[in-house]
Parts: C-alpha cells; structure tokens; sequence
C-alpha cells in the first residue's frame, strides 16, 4: 500500500448477513470483507493466503456465488446473503463438500480446504453431476500448496455425488412422509 | 524383524485413515495461530519497517513521529531489548540491525491498537541510511569471494587421477535457482506475558525449542520462564525451520514492554521479502565416464546462495554434498561445498535440505552427457547403480540396492515404458513443432540429521482414570499427517480403539528440548518416542493385568481394547484395567523417549554413517513441448515410491503427490526473481506476490499421476518398520526436468546435449529447443576434456566445528 495519509478516516457501521445471522459492527470504512469476518466477526475459518485475489483461500459465498473476501470491502457486501465455510456444516451435520473432502483425504494442512470447499459448494449448485474435466476446471483458480490436488479432485466429484444421493434420499422421505 | 520395526496383527498402524482433525478443517474450526488474536483481549499489532536498500547503515532512526499517529503505542527499537539483539543461533542476525543487509529487512516494528494504525505508524518512523554496494547474484559472489561459513568437501579416492585415465572425460556448470515456499500460511506469533512475567507464545514453528530459546536469548530470561505452543501450521515445508523464531521474539519483546498481548502476523508481502527460501545452487564439475558408460569420477564444487547470515545453510550444503552421488556409484569423487554470501533474504530450509539441489546435480551432468556417450540417459542410469556393500562418498554402506532396481523395473512395467517409447518416437517423428520425451529417474534420500545429536525424540502420554489417553509429543503437524501417524502409533502399541486417544497440541513445557521436526524424520522420532511411553505404561498396566487374571503378566495382551490372557478365557476391558489399575497406585503416565541407534558422522571431514536408512523412488515421466512458445505439459508419471511398511497409506501417498508437484514447481514453473540492476530497486524482490510468483495450479498438473508404494519395503531401522516421507517425493520431480531435456534434444539431431536452466520455465525450454534446432551452442555447454579445476576450498575458511559434536567430543575425551 502506498498512501501516506496518516490520518485514520472516520468509522463506519457496517451490518451484514453472514450464515443467516446480521452483525452490526464499526470499522474503518476499507475494513476489508476477509478482516471482518476474521477479526470482527471471529469467523476464522475464511483464511487469508495471498491478499491479492490470486490462491482463493479467503473463498466466501456472496448470494451463492463465489467471491475473494480479500478482495472486497465489507461495506460493499451489505444487502447482500453471505455464507462463510461455517455456514456449510458442522462436525455433526457436514455438508456435502465438506464430508467428501474427510472422505477423499483432500487436505494436508488445511490452510486452502475453506476456500476450496466454498468454491465446490457453488460449483455443484450448478453442476450436479460433473465429469473430472470440469472438476479440474471448477478448481483451477484455487491454490493448494500441499496436496497435489489429486485428492481435491475426487471430492469434487464425491461431494456431487453425495449431494445428489442426499437429495434421492429426501425425496424418498418426502413421498413416503 | 526389531522390536521397534515389528507390527501385531490388526495394527491401527498401515490402515488408510483420514486426517485427524480434517472434521475440523472441512467446517473452519481449526485454528491456526493467526485465528487467535481475534479470540484475545487487548491484543496490539505489530509492523515492520523495512529497509529500502538492499545494503545501507542505519545512520538515524526517528520514531517520535509515529507515536504521533492515532492508534501507535510504541516502536521497539535495539535499545529496547534486554537480552541478545540477535533473532538466530549464529550470532549473525540481528533483530534491529545498524547495517541493513537485503531490500526489505526490518530495522524497527512499531505496535499499534490495530494493524492499521500499526502500520500508518511504520510509514511515519523517519530512517536514514548510507547506502553501500552490495553482492546480489551467485555469480557477483564467486567472482567477488563472498563466503560464509565452512568448506567441507566430501572426498574418496583420487579424482585427478581417474579422470586422468577415464576414457570420457566432460566439463560444464550447472545452475539452478531457489524456491519461495509459499507456505499458504504466512509466518504468525501471538505473545502474552504471565503473572510473574514469564511469557507464553503461540507460533507457527517447525522448531518450538529453538523458538523458545530464541525468545529467551532475547528478552534475557531463562528457557524456562518461556513457553512456546504451536497448535498447527498452514504449511511448513522448511520455512518455518527457523525463520518464525525472530518474528516471536518481536512479538515477546512487545508484550514484555507493554504488559499486553502482542499479534505479530507477516502479510503475505512481507513473508516473501523477508523471509527466506530454498537455496539457488552452481556448479561447477569435471566427469569421467569408461568405454560402457559407467562413471569413474566426479569432481564438483558446489555454492550456494546463503543471503545475507548463515542460518541453517552450512547444513543445507551437508546434505547437497551427500545427495550428489544419488543412487549412483562414482569410485573416486570430490565434492567441495562453499557457501556465498549475498544481499538477499537469508536461504534456509526447505523440503529436501540441499538434496534436491546435490541431485539435480547429477541428473543434470548424467542428462547432458548421455547424447555425447551415445546412451540413452535411462540406460546409463541404470548402469551406475549401487549395488550392496558399496560405500557414498562419505563412507556409509549400501544395503538396500535393489530397492531402486525394483522400483526401477515396476515403473517400467507399471508404466508401459517400451511401448510407450516407441510410441514417443513415431510421434515425434510425425509432428513437426512438437516433441515427446520420457524420463526415469532415481531418488535415494538419507533418513536422519545429518548432525546425529539431533535424532533424538520425547514424547509425554497420559492414560486417564476412564481409559482416555493423550498423547503430546515433540513434532508439529504443518500437514504432513504427523499427528495422525503418532495416534496410530500409540493406538497400535497400546492396544486400544482410536478413539481413546487424543492429541495434544506441540508445547515446551510438555516436552522439551526438541529437534525441528524436519529432515523428514518427525514420525521416525517421535514415533518412537511414543511407542516407548506407551511401552512403560502398558508394562505396568499388565502386572496389574495379571493379578486379576492369575497369569504371569507376560502373558498379557491387549486387543483393540480388550485385555486377554494366553491359557485363560478370562478378558477384562481396558477401562476397567485402567480403573483397578489407579486404585492399585500405577503411574499412568509416562515419558518415552528415543535416539536413533548406529549413527555417526564428523563434519570436519565430512565422513561417517550419518543415515539410518535411505528412502527410494522411481519417477517415468512423459513430456509435450512446443517448438513455437517453449509451453510444455506433463502428460503422464508414474511413481513407484519406498514407504517402508507405510504407517498410514493415505497419508504417505498424499505426501508423495504433494511433493512431487512442489518439485515439478521448483524445476518448470516458480521463477523467484529480484532486481539485479544498478538502479534505486537493486535488491528488491520482484517477485513479491501470488501474482508474479507461480505456483503449479491444478492446470500444471499432469493428466495421469500414478502413484505405488513399493512392496516389500520393510524397514528394521523405523518405528513399525515405516519410512519417513515427507522429502524424499519432491526429488521424483527430476524427472519432469530430464524429459524436458530430452525433448529439447529431439529437436536437433541425434546426439544432441542439451544444457536446461532450472526452472525449465516455457522461456527457458524455448531457448533451449531452439539452440537444438539449430544446432548452436551456448558458452557453459558441456565440454569434452576436464576443463578448468572446480574451485578448492579456501584453507582459510572457519571449519565446521558444530556445537552438538565438539559437546561429545569432550565426552568422549573425558
Ligand atoms: S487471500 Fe484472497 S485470494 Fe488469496
Ligand atoms: S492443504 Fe495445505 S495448502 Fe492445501
């Protein structure tokens, strides 16, 4: 960064909608979306590797859609649903990317694994049923420094799978409900 | 079989399991050190200043203006610290320099109420310097004689002479660049200071003992007034060897001065400016090969890139001088290492330790000399191979030869090589601007320090009264599965389901006095420590065992939590062992340590056994390269790896894969490069972020990766007859270079040598490929004849007198 203006601007407050809860907070008016959510909201879980919009690690879901958090200012994601890795699932009720990525052994050190996981939850959103082709695509703007991204790949695949057999199997509960 | 390498039946060890805390990485509830400073109260945030030149004197630093700006609460400056102004173990890097020694290095921090203010306050501290000249490039060193440090050679019998004799006698230089570890967690302490003010710190670190001997030095207080915890790392690869201890120290120095806790945390810019990478490598080197191929000598002297302190780079350049021979016997050897020193950030560890620049080495004379002899480069490889009973340069004993070869002969197979090359050849013989190559190549990677007081492990393992076990232990999980080995391990030795046991995260005050967990050796020596605590509890817990069941309590086994008793149908469970065991006052807790047994070595003459074992690997890899843009794409490797008797499949073979693409990034794709020219930005790191420095993403990735371990691979020497694994894969990568050069080659007639720089970027093979074409040949190409003498060491160059041997030296005297 090269501004020099010494002088801190005024705070603002910014309120924002982040796995289904709204949290008010003051900041500094370029109070980046990844710091916010680390440092304000202690979602921790979104993880910042790069800084620079490049690994995907600070991956977060803007109305569904995947987005760099350190690339956008928190003000910027008012009105807006967000969902961080935390808002996908939990130890006991996982998500579907997030089972298949335990499943798949597709982390080593974890650092990447947020970033990834919120990318392939979009992505199968939209792609119930990919070939390893398009996983590959899906994930190509992720880095990973551990894995080799061999196992990365397979959970794509798995996490569609096993969204789709959760689905069949809701909606066999459905119809005998 | 050994008691430490010998498996029960139904071991939780060798069983594919997960990741031991991947529930907790998949939902975000890991927490890595930077996660914690938002759960503190009253945490300040530190800033660094950094130096614009790549050289200068600090000749007035001003920081009243930065406690002018909001938000500042102080700047720590030399004068602050009580103890030793110096963030390493050699004396040679101060934390708050008066002399600036590469572009970026931090004179002062400055720690703010928030990381902004902290760092508007940066931009405020006033600093004048006087610029001095500066050494950057390996090149402006040698011809300069910048050197630091030792050097050591490594020599057998009389290399001048045999290259005398050798009926094929080459020349050339072989350079290769560093590496930026891009771990993807950057370099993060969180201080606080005790009651009493003893201080606890959190940090990411491969090496918590030296980090909390660092703290000390630093701030004047014993070592056990300081407590270092490292809960995980988002990656270590080597570059949190050493490199975190200074960062904690400034973050201790904080929270002693200011009575609060201290977040120091690099962004990402800053971790590539200031910490440092993967050594860059020359070489210069004379060989001689007999009528068939087979190597007679090698003579080479080796310099390495050290930046501006040693840190870890004299035994970074041990191991390359004990990696230039590979899997190859070469009868009469030198092998002269010296170590430059430049303006650059200082080059530390990473994955491999210098081997992977000692082999690159080899592969690259053997690569290059192959066309002149007339062999194909896999042939002569495969014809120098050790056989058992041969001895390396420095003088261990071969004994597991035919590893190789049987790695060697499954990729083959496994790979389809014949076939496969044959099919290369039709192909390269029908298009016109692209060629094909396939490559074999070897890895043999010493297992051990190579300073043998540091193979030595601790481990502390509490049963609870309910049958619960924790285990903590010396080594730090940075993803290399540690962790999840050392549950298995102790799963396995005590005899319980998995789920009893627990970890506990890497602390001091748990376990002292430990090694890094480096050298690949984390589940060798920790492992054994573990085994060895649950061994003394579950001695004890059987002569408990015994009186409940009336048998002697050597007849007492326990199975998957069950307590059985040869010649009786009488079981107990483990939790009620344990229950009756407390009431009947049994320690159920226990120390483990362990010492790898048969190791010795002497730098000052770079001789002895320094190894327990070697790991082994064999890599085919297919190559397409472009004749117009030099764009390469890996189509297929296959790996044939030696694991030893794997302690956890999933594990070894994620590590084998990882670190075959950290390799293959090394070799064709990371590109580290600083200003070198004379004007204002000399010594800048121009490579300073994710965008001009590339990483492999899954698009550089080959289209087919398959991965075997080898069979038969037990290891007597390693806890549950296992491996180490974490280096030794990244060496596979070699590779990916050798079918560049080999497809380079293809371009030009036959015989063609081609000379490959490192990294292989598409830029690079570019130029090469053209060269082959059209048959030019560059200055540093191979050349018959033995050429001019690979540097000597200077005799005038301190010797290599390490601490932990001059310390048994004495012992032994006594
Ligand atoms: S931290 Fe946002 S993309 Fe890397
Ligand atoms: S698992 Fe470490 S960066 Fe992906």
């Amino acid at each position: 960064m090269t501004d020099t203006d010494q002088t801190a601007p005024a705070l603002v407050d910014v309120t924002l909608r982040v796995n289904g809860v709204e949290h008010t907070r003051t900041v500094e008016p370029r109070r980046l979306l990844s710091d916010f959510l680390r440092h304000d909201l202690r979602l921790t879980g979104t993880h910042v590797g790069c800084e620079h919009g490049v690994c995907g690690a600070c991956t977060v879901l803007v109305d569904g859609d995947p987005m760099r958090s350190c690339l956008m200012f928190a003000v910027s994601a008012q009105e807006h649903e967000l969902t961080t890795v935390e808002g996908l699932g939990t130890q006991e009720a996982m998500g579907p990317v997030q089972q298949a990525f335990v499943e798949c052994h597709g982390l080593q050190c974890g650092f990447c694994t947020p970033g990834f996981v919120t990318t392939i939850s979009a992505f199968i959103e939209e792609n119930p049923d990919p070939t390893l082709e398009e996983a590959r695509e899906a994930i190509s703007g992720n880095l990973c420094r551990c894995t080799g991204y061999q196992n990365i790949c397979k959970a794509v695949v798995r996490a569609a799978e096993i969204r789709r057999e959760r689905s069949t199997s809701s909606t066999e509960a459905g119809e005998r409900a | 079989m050994s008691r430490l390498s010998q498996r029960p039946d139904d071991a939780v060890v060798g069983r594919a399991l997960r990741h031991e805390s991947a529930d907790l990485h998949v939902t975000g509830r890991a927490l890595y050190t930077d996660d914690l400073h938002p759960r503190t109260k009253d945490v300040l945030h530190a800033w660094p200043v950094q130096a614009p030149h790549a050289h200068a004197l600090v000749t007035d630093l001003r920081v009243a203006p930065a406690l002018e700006v909001p938000g500042v609460v102080r700047v720590l400056t030399a004068q602050d610290v009580p103890g030793t102004n110096d963030g390493g173990i050699k004396g040679d890097e101060p934390l708050f320099p008066s002399e600036v020694c590469f572009h970026g290095q931090a004179v002062c921090w400055v720690l703010g109420e928030t990381a902004e203010a902290a760092r508007r306050g940066a931009l405020a501290v006033e600093v004048d310097y006087d610029a001095l000249p500066s050494t950057l490039t390996l090149a402006e060193a040698i011809a300069a004689e910048s050197f630091q440090g030792a050097q050591p050679t490594v020599q057998r019998g009389d290399a001048p002479s045999a290259l005398e004799r050798a009926a094929h006698v080459f020349h050339g230089e072989t350079e290769m660049a560093g590496q930026e570890h891009f771990y993807l967690e950057t370099n993060a302490a969180l201080a606080r200071v005790e009651d009493d003010g003893r201080v606890f710190v959190e940090s990411s670190t491969q090496h918590p003992t030296e980090t909390q001997e660092i703290v000390a030095h630093v701030l004047g207080l014993q070592s056990h007034e300081v407590t270092v915890q490292c809960l995980r790392m988002g990656g270590g690869f080597g570059g949190k060897e050493m490199q975190p201890h200074a960062y904690a120290a400034v973050a201790a120095l904080g929270a002693r001065l200011t009575g609060r806790p201290v977040r120091l945390r690099l962004n990402r810019t800053h971790d590539l400016t200031m910490t440092g990478k993967r050594h860059g490598f020359h070489a210069r080197w004379r060989v001689g090969f007999d009528d068939e191929g087979h190597l007679l000598a090698l003579e080479a002297t080796l310099t390495s890139d050290g930046g501006w302190s040693l840190d870890l780079s004299e035994p970074v350049l041990a191991r390359a001088l004990c990696h230039v021979d590979n899997a190859y016997w070469i009868p009469d050897v030198r092998l002269t290492g010296r170590v430059a020193r430049t303006h650059k950030t200082s080059q530390t560890a990473f994955r491999g330790f210098g081997g992977p620049q000692g082999m690159l080495v080899i592969e690259d004379v053997l690569g290059r000399c192959a066309p002149l002899l007339g062999i194909e480069p896999h042939e002569l490889r495969r014809r120098n191979f050790y056989v058992d009973g041969q001895t390396t340069p420095y003088g261990q004993v071969i004994t597991q030869a035919d590893r190789v070869r049987r790695a060697w002969d499954q990729v083959a197979t496994d790979g389809d090589l014949d076939r496969r090359r044959a099919e290369v050849a039709e192909f390269n013989s029908t298009h016109e601007h692209a060629r094909r190559a396939i490559a074999v190549t070897p890895v043999k990677f010493g297992i051990s320090f190579n300073l043998t007081a540091f193979n030595q492990a601790g481990a502390l393992v509490h049963v609870y009264k309910d049958g619960s076990v924790l285990v903590t232990h010396g080594g730090t999980e940075m993803g290399q599965g540690l962790h999840t080995k050392m549950l298995q391990v102790a799963a396995t030795t005590l005899g319980v389901p998995l789920q009893l046991v627990r970890l506990a995260p890497t602390r001091t005050d748990k376990v002292p006095n430990t090694s890094a967990t480096a050298a690949s050796s984390g589940a060798d020596l920790n492992g054994g420590a573990v085994k060895d605590a649950c061994e003394q509890i579950l001695d004890r817990l059987a002569q408990v065992a015994g009186e409940r069941l009336q048998v002697p309590a050597a007849a007492v086994r326990v199975v998957d939590g069950v307590v059985v008793a040869e010649g009786t149908d009488e079981t107990l469970s483990w939790a009620e062992l344990v229950h009756t065991a407390y009431f009947a006052r049994t320690q159920l807790f226990a120390a483990g340590y362990y010492r790898t047994e048969g190791l010795h070595w002497d730098s000052s003459v770079m001789q002895g056994s320094p190894f327990k074992y070697f790991a082994h690997g064999v890599a085919a890899t297919e190559v397409e390269v472009d004749a117009f843009t030099g764009a390469h794409r890996t189509l297929r490797v296959d790996i044939v790896h030696d694991v030893g008797d794997s302690l956890s499949p999933l594990v070894d073979v994620g590590q084998i894969e990882g670190g075959f693409v950290q390799g293959a990034g090394w070799l064709t794709l990371e590109d580290l490069r600083w200003d070198t020219g004379d004007g204002a930005g000399r010594g800048r790191l121009a490579t300073a972020s994710a965008s001009t420095y590339k990483l492999p993403s899954i698009a550089d990735l080959p289209e087919v990766l398959n991965v075997t371990l080898l069979s038969r691979a037990h290891e007597e020497g390693a806890v549950y007859g296992s491996k180490a694994v974490g280096e030794p894969p990244l060496m596979l990568a070699l590779s990916v270079r050798e079918a560049l050069r080999q497809a380079c080659a293809a371009f030009g007639a036959s015989g063609t040598s081609v000379d490959l720089p490192s990294p292989a970027t598409p830029e690079a093979v570019f130029w090469a490929l053209q060269e082959a074409r059209t048959g030019a040949r560059a200055q540093g190409h191979v050349d018959p004849g033995a050429g001019p003498t690979p540097a000597l060491p200077d005799p005038d160059a301190p010797e290599r007198r390490p601490e932990s041997e001059v310390a048994v030296d004495d012992l032994a005297g006594a």
